[in-house]
């Protein structure tokens, strides 16, 4: 298929009203919604009506006035983008005198508009050019001597693309999409008429300003005058290729526009249903590390990791795998060695190595990285509602009166989606904007920011969530602000009254535990209400929620609150977990739990286990296995020998890193799959090089449960698909697997997955995706979960006390570190870290209240230490406001910073999630980086060496 | 102690007024501070109060006050109302601006004030709609379009809340009667916009002045605050604009008093069904807000028995440019242009003939004498290639240079432009580049350059400068050609109308394009 763009109707479609009105386009009779644009009926009904300023992605502007028409008994010309159809309309777009109005109109913008077509970086993909084709403009009677837009430098700040002013055409479409898509209203119109020009905040670089390089804009720019710099570098695309990113959960669909096997750009996709068009710097623009120099392509291995590594055959390399596993177990027992899937890789590839290890080692010592994010969810929701999952898909939350949103922070973690929310927060059409509650202990950007002002913001503590929640549930027990009906009909109405008992107790009111959370009990009580009677109210959590030693509690909290208001079971209400990263939530449903098969099934149970055994031809275990930290332990005490790891950087990401870099180094054989030398794989004997998302096919489960399908654009630089290697090490095993194709796995999912049951490739390629469960009672998907019932059958109210965690602050301690994400960074910053992101987030800053930095001395940037119970490392200082006093924040993107060096070992009561989010700390002034970073540095440098294979010849 | 009545309007203010007023009052008088007559040639004014009512004199100096005192001033003009310039007009609107003090409630009682007001409040809603129906009003802002059509939009829309809006960005050059009406009556206004909130169910509004008009704004914040009692549970506030043309445009209006950068918005959505933060607004221009209280107060027969053809009641006409009378004349709908000019205007203060006069402020069309037959009406002056707009009529003498004025037109355009419609953005800049061509080729044709005429010309295609055509001919040309796209393409009026003065100026007056002077009409 050659390139083409997305077909561009011109204007959005209309606000569903369900009447049609009947009018006639040319002389052709059609029917539409009320509402559509006569633009988007002509393009609708296979017609094109020239124009410049319009596209579907923004409401309608009526600047560029091409796209004039004529209507029957109208005066004068309207503009059909801005003009909505009517009953029994009689419209012509192509009459002579509307041929000769925008040629007019075309003349004018050639005037001022630079005529080197064959040398733009836009040739044969600039609408501007279309245009002037399309309308038969031939000449240009205004000359060139007089005033000119052209000539003007052009703004190469930004990393990924230019900004040329002389080739701007003024349609303000960028502005329109930085404000009505992005929501971040960074650009704007400077000066007046002739003179107007798009400008970046108050006329800075694009680079310095409030841009956070979207891509919006660059999608809206009809000419060259917004374009990526790799198109600059490499030309137009001649194929597309509708792909999934592999960042965050939030899922977005791109077209990977490649010219043969070089990608040239990533274009979100306008029909993908998670991200309906949009996209955020990194699935945009940040995927440059799939062919960053440091990238391994060929397979290593090693007889200790104090020895460089020996780069072999991909033969040799899988045969030593399977040898040194089979010779561990022989050895040391078939418990001793276990693996760890990839919530980046693909469904089918994190089935395939949970099979290897039930299968292939016989145990259940698998686990993932959802043990240390989003493992209390699945504890949590299935225990309430019965699903481990979010309830509602992304669309709800245009129907949401009310957000919640607690420890997530969806400007920079979950963009696309909170670009999203933001749209519901903003009045749009006459409708009023959602009304916002935000629970974090820093000022997020939700709390304020362009059009968007939370409700209440309510800065508690970090850790004291519980406490929190239960005196929301507090009030809305004790002014019986809950919903009888749903309760009586949807749940067991005595759990309901213990739990309200249990809730309404004088000590758990907002005004008891003032002092323990810091949140003003009016401000609590307040959003208590607003919550509690606001309308459809839907939460949003993420991380914040669950990386606490009360995780799972606070999750049964939020699901206590959603089942007492009746906020569940419809759209625009809802439970709703941002999950992290790109395929978490698939990596959970796929059985990468050492208790569950897919489909979240527990191994004991013996009528589910029959099934995979007749499946695959051997006994299963029926004992859960080991969880990550488990296995860490055993590895310590001498009992774990051997892990399998694809896809992940655990001695980065997990909690406590000297403890995980002990339990490493006491096993003889760890196998890292990845793309690059991770942290981890400085304690590894083998390296199997990984593919890129780009690479291979499959599907990722985004956080709405939708199931989507990455498509391989380009060969694997490395040889193979994560799956094809899993497939590999298993044969070298015995176990005779013979998948040709990741569909075949998705059907042995199916097969074996109640609820996957209709997933199929076919089904996936026609419908774009479908959100689990499909399967026969669910033909079609389920956007909104719990609609006529629970999944469980009764909604279960579990009484959550609150507890506070053993990371207690002191004199030696005193404040409180949280950490989390940035925008331009994602988790351990393996991808991101290796482009030009590193441009907005080049290192960890430690973020610190002003007042906390000025009793210490601090001063903006200052290395400062930070020194927890558990370790130490130093990183500059940021000062701000945006902590509250007694709390400090980190990012945990760059291995130079270890955050996690400071994070300890406890963990979620439930899940062993860790708890990431609290860590009592000191902060002091410092010289440079701690010994240990130096001598980590040192380890990691010398466990990075790669001995050079001497020449054949 | 005498009463004297000094205008404190900003035209009588820039010819003396306060001067003449602290001349007074140290002579002991009691002085009135009143709003203006509207007649300038006679400012300031001073009227003193007799048993025979009040006897105007003017203009007047500081070193008059004896002489006005003992009544042996030279220029004693009696009774202001008596005189021809006053004793012409029907004034239905301005009946108490320059008599009145403008901020005293209990004048403006006196004078007939809130009688509209009150007879709206007593009936419902759409019976007031029905009356500005009856009356025949048309936005005297310019559009002409029916005022109770629209009223009856918002009172029919579901949405809530609603607004008035009140249009006081008057930026025409040769237009005051707004400015005027709010320094010299502003209840009337307010008293208009109450109405308003009671005929279409709004309980707030704004009133958005220009800048430019110090004394307006301030007048209509004290008169809002003195009246709020009145006109409870109504609200009014004013906001001031910052200077940019465009924002007289009602949707740029709009925006600008949401915060916005003042650029025009396409329509629909109309703004009676989403205007103000997207609720249901009436906007409205001073003018028609303030004919209102007398359609109420009168009966709207009393308004629509004056006027001609379709353009019913009055017309505050304003008189400017070179003109011997200038100011403001009230009249009903009909009156010939030329009357206004001659007859009341009584020709240039130059004493020169009369070449041209613009109707309609800087987009309105350029008309020479032999049109002046023309009857003041929304219909006949469409119909002539022009338009009524805001009713200021500016007139020029021999003199002028017409190429000049399109260009004027072409560049207040384009200095105005708020930039978001391409016709209007590139359009009148380029117009201007074209008529200084045409002024530069009216004396001397202009050599065609030597043309590269080997390859590289015709590889540059229309890119090498010497491939446009300068003469006279293709220029006048291609400025048709513009003005046609700029006209019936433009998103608002300002691009829409620039044509209006620049092709009535290439139609009547040709000689100054360089082209020969069109043919005397047969004489009948």
């Amino acid at each position: 298929m050659g390139f083409t763009r997305e077909t561009d109707h011109g204007t959005p479609p209309a606000l569903v009203t369900g009447r049609n009105v009947t009018l006639t386009i040319d002389g052709e009779q059609v029917t539409l919604p009320e509402g559509t644009s006569i633009m988007r009926a002509a393009s609708l009904s296979g017609g094109s009506i020239p124009k410049l300023c319009a596209t579907d992605n923004v409401e309608s502007f009526g600047s560029c006035r091409l796209c004039l028409v004529e209507v029957e008994g109208r005066a004068g010309y309207p503009a059909s983008c801005t003009t909505p159809v009517a009953e029994g309309m009689v419209v012509r777009t192509q009459t002579e005198r509307l041929k000769q109005l925008r040629r007019g109109v075309m003349e004018l913008y050639i005037s001022d508009h630079p005529l080197d077509c064959l040398t733009c970086a836009a040739n044969g993909d600039c609408e501007l050019q279309d245009q002037a084709g399309a309308v038969g403009l031939r000449d240009v009677r205004y000359g060139y001597d007089g005033a000119t837009n052209m000539g003007q430098p052009k703004d190469q700040s930004n990393p990924y693309f230019d900004f040329d002013p002389s080739k701007c055409i003024v349609c303000s479409r960028c502005v329109r999409a930085c404000d009505e898509v992005q929501g971040t209203f960074a650009l704007t119109i400077e000066g007046m008429g002739f003179n107007s020009k798009i400008a970046a905040s108050q006329n800075d670089s694009f680079l310095a300003s409030d841009c956070v390089s979207c891509g919006a804009c660059v999608q809206a720019c009809p000419t060259a005058s917004l374009i990526e710099k790799k198109v600059v570098e490499t030309g137009t695309p001649d194929r597309a290729v509708v792909t999934t990113c592999a960042y965050c959960g939030v899922g977005c669909t791109f077209r990977a526009e490649m010219r043969g096997q070089e990608l040239v750009r990533m274009v979100p996709w306008k029909d993908g249903k998670a991200n309906r068009g949009h996209s955020c710097v990194k699935g945009r623009f940040a995927w440059g590390y799939a062919q960053h120099q440091e990238r391994i392509l060929s397979p290593m291995i090693r007889a200790s990791v104090s020895e460089p590594w020996r780069e072999v055959s991909w033969d040799e390399a899988i045969a030593h795998t399977a040898s040194e596993f089979r010779r561990i177990q022989d050895k040391y027992g078939r418990l001793a060695v276990g693996g760890i899937t990839s919530s980046r890789c693909t469904n089918e590839e994190t089935f395939l190595v949970q099979k290897l290890i039930r299968q292939g080692f016989g145990n259940n010592n698998v686990d993932t990285c959802a043990r240390v994010c989003h493992s209390p969810t699945g504890y949590g929701l299935k225990t309430t509602f019965g699903t481990s999952a979010g309830t509602q898909d992304f669309d709800s939350v245009e129907q949401a009166d009310v957000i919640l949103v607690i420890g997530a922070n969806p400007t920079d973690a979950h963009p696309v989606f909170g670009s999203r929310m933001k749209q519901r927060l903003r009045p749009k059409n006459g409708k009023a904007g959602a009304k916002l509650i935000v629970i974090d202990p820093r000022r997020i950007d939700l709390v304020k920011s362009p059009h968007i002002a939370a409700e209440h913001h309510l800065p508690l503590r970090p850790g004291t969530n519980v406490a929190l929640l239960t005196a929301m549930a507090h009030v809305v027990a004790t002014e019986k602000l809950y919903d009888e009906a749903f309760i009586r009909t949807r749940c067991d109405w005595d759990e309901f009254q213990d739990w309200a008992d249990f809730v309404s107790e004088a000590s758990r009111s907002p005004e008891a535990i003032e002092p323990l959370t810091g949140v003003r009990a009016a401000d609590l009580r307040a959003a208590a209400r607003l919550y509690a009677t606001g309308g459809n109210a839907a939460i949003y959590y993420g991380l914040g929620v669950t990386e606490h030693s009360q995780g799972s509690s606070t999750v049964m909290a939020i699901a206590n609150l959603a089942m007492a208001t009746g906020n569940i079971g419809r759209e625009g209400v809802g439970v709703n977990p941002l999950r992290g990263q790109n395929n978490v939530q698939g990596a959970c449903d796929m059985g990468s739990f050492p208790h569950e098969f897919s489909g979240y099934r527990h191994v004991s149970d013996a009528a589910v286990r029959e099934t995979f055994e007749a499946a695959w031809g051997v006994t299963l275990d029926s004992e859960p296995g080991l969880r990550i930290p488990n296995m860490l332990d055993a590895a310590t005490d001498g009992s774990f020998k051997g892990l399998f790891i694809q896809g992940e950087d655990i001695l980065q990401s997990d909690p406590n890193t000297h403890h995980v870099a002990a339990g490493l180094a006491a096993m003889e054989c760890v196998v890292v799959q990845d793309l690059f030398l991770n942290e981890t794989a400085n304690y590894a004997h083998v390296f199997l090089p990984g593919s890129t998302f780009l690479e291979k096919d499959g599907t990722f489960t985004n956080a709405e449960r939708r199931i989507q399908m990455v498509r391989k654009v380009m060969a694997p630089l490395n040889g193979y698909g994560d799956w094809e290697v899993v497939q590999l090490v298993a044969n070298a095993m015995g176990l005779g697997w013979n998948y040709t194709h990741p569909s075949q796995i998705m059907d042995e999912i199916a097969a074996l997955t109640p609820t996957f049951a209709g997933v199929h490739y076919d089904r996936l390629e026609a419908e774009g995706s479908l959100q689990w469960p499909a399967n026969d009672a669910a033909p079609d998907g389920t956007p909104t979960m719990h609609i006529d019932g629970f999944v469980r059958g009764k909604g279960k109210f579990v009484v959550t006390d609150y507890v506070p965690t053993d990371e207690k602050t002191g004199p030696r301690f005193p404040l409180l570190l949280t950490t989390g994400r940035i925008l331009s960074h994602y988790n351990v910053g393996a991808q991101t870290r290796r482009t030009a992101n590193t441009a907005w987030h080049p290192e960890d800053r430690l973020e610190i209240h002003p007042l906390d930095a000025e009793n210490r001395g601090i001063k903006e940037g200052d290395w400062v230490s930070l020194k927890s119970r558990a370790g130490e490392t130093t990183l500059r200082a940021l000062i701000t406001e945006r902590v509250a006093p007694g709390v400090v924040y980190t990012t945990f993107h760059h291995p130079d910073t270890q955050a996690n060096v400071i994070t300890t070992d406890y963990s979620d009561w439930a899940t062993n999630c860790p708890e990431y989010k609290v860590t009592a700390v000191q902060v002091g002034l410092s010289n440079g980086p701690s010994d240990w970073q130096e001598d980590y540095a040192e380890q990691a440098r010398q466990s990075r060496r790669i001995m050079t294979v001497e020449a054949a010849e | 102690m005498t009463r004297v009545f000094i205008s404190r309007d900003m035209a009588s203010v820039a010819l003396g007024a306060d001067d003449v007023a602290r001349a007074f009052a140290d002579a002991g008088c009691e002085v009135v501070r009143t709003g203006s007559r509207g007649l300038f040639s006679i400012e300031p004014l001073v009227e003193i109060e007799t048993a025979e009512g009040r006897i105007g004199y003017g203009p007047a100096t500081p070193a008059d006050v004896a002489a006005i005192l003992d009544g042996s001033h030279p220029n004693r003009l009696g009774d202001i109302a008596a005189l021809p310039f006053f004793a012409k007009q029907q004034r239905f609107t301005f009946a108490r601006c320059g008599i009145v003090d403008p901020l005293s409630l209990a004048d403006y009682a006196a004078h007939g004030g809130w009688i509209g007001l009150d007879i709206a409040r007593a009936a419902e809603p759409q019976a007031v709609v029905d009356a500005v129906k009856a009356s025949g009003l048309r936005g005297r802002g310019g559009a002409g379009f029916p005022t109770g059509i629209k009223w009856q939009t918002v009172l029919d829309a579901p949405n809530s809340p609603k607004y008035i809006v009140c249009n006081a960005d008057e930026g025409d050059s040769g237009t005051f009667a707004d400015r005027m009406l709010m320094e010299g009556d502003p209840y009337c206004l307010i008293e208009g916009m109450a109405i308003a909130a009671h005929a279409v169910g709004a309980s707030h509004g704004y009133i958005y002045i220009r800048s430019e008009y110090p004394f307006a704004i301030d007048t209509m914040r004290d008169a809002i605050a003195l009246s709020a009692g009145r006109i409870a549970p109504f609200t009014l506030e004013v906001r001031a604009g910052a200077g940019a043309y465009v924002c007289g445009e009602e949707t740029a209006l709009l925006d600008s008093i949401e915060g916005k950068r003042g650029q025009v918005r396409a329509k629909p959505p109309l703004p009676a069904l989403a205007g103000l933060f997207g609720k249901p607004t009436v906007i409205n221009n001073v003018l028609s807000l303030a004919a209102v209280p007398f359609i109420l107060s009168e009966g709207a027969d009393a308004y629509a028995n004056v006027g001609f053809g379709r353009s019913r009641g009055t017309m505050p006409v304003q008189l400017a440019g070179n003109v011997k009378h200038g100011g403001l004349f009230e009249v009903g709908f009909g009156i010939t242009l030329g009357e206004l000019v001659n007859d009341i205007g009584g020709g240039t203060a130059s004493g020169r003939p009369v070449r041209a006069a613009q109707v309609g402020g800087p987009l309105g069309a350029y008309f020479p004498p032999s049109m002046f037959d023309l009857p003041f009406d929304y219909e006949a002056f469409t119909q002539a290639g022009g338009l009524i707009g805001h009713a200021g009529i500016t007139i020029f003498d021999d003199r002028v240079d017409m190429a000049h004025m399109a260009r004027f037109a072409m560049e207040f355009c384009a200095a105005e432009s708020c930039g978001k419609c391409t016709p209007c953005r590139i359009g009148s800049t380029r117009g201007v580049e074209i008529v200084d061509r045409i002024i530069a080729a009216r004396e001397t044709e202009p050599a065609r350059t030597a043309t590269q005429e080997g390859t590289l010309g015709k590889a540059l295609y229309s890119r090498a400068p010497d491939r446009i055509d300068v003469s006279l001919g293709a220029q006048t040309t291609l400025l048709r050609d513009l003005c046609d796209t700029m006209k019936y393409g433009s998103l608002c009026a300002l691009g829409g109308f620039t044509p209006y003065p620049v092709l009535s100026a290439l139609d009547h007056f040709p000689e100054d394009f360089g082209a020969p002077a069109p043919a005397l009409e047969a004489a009948e």
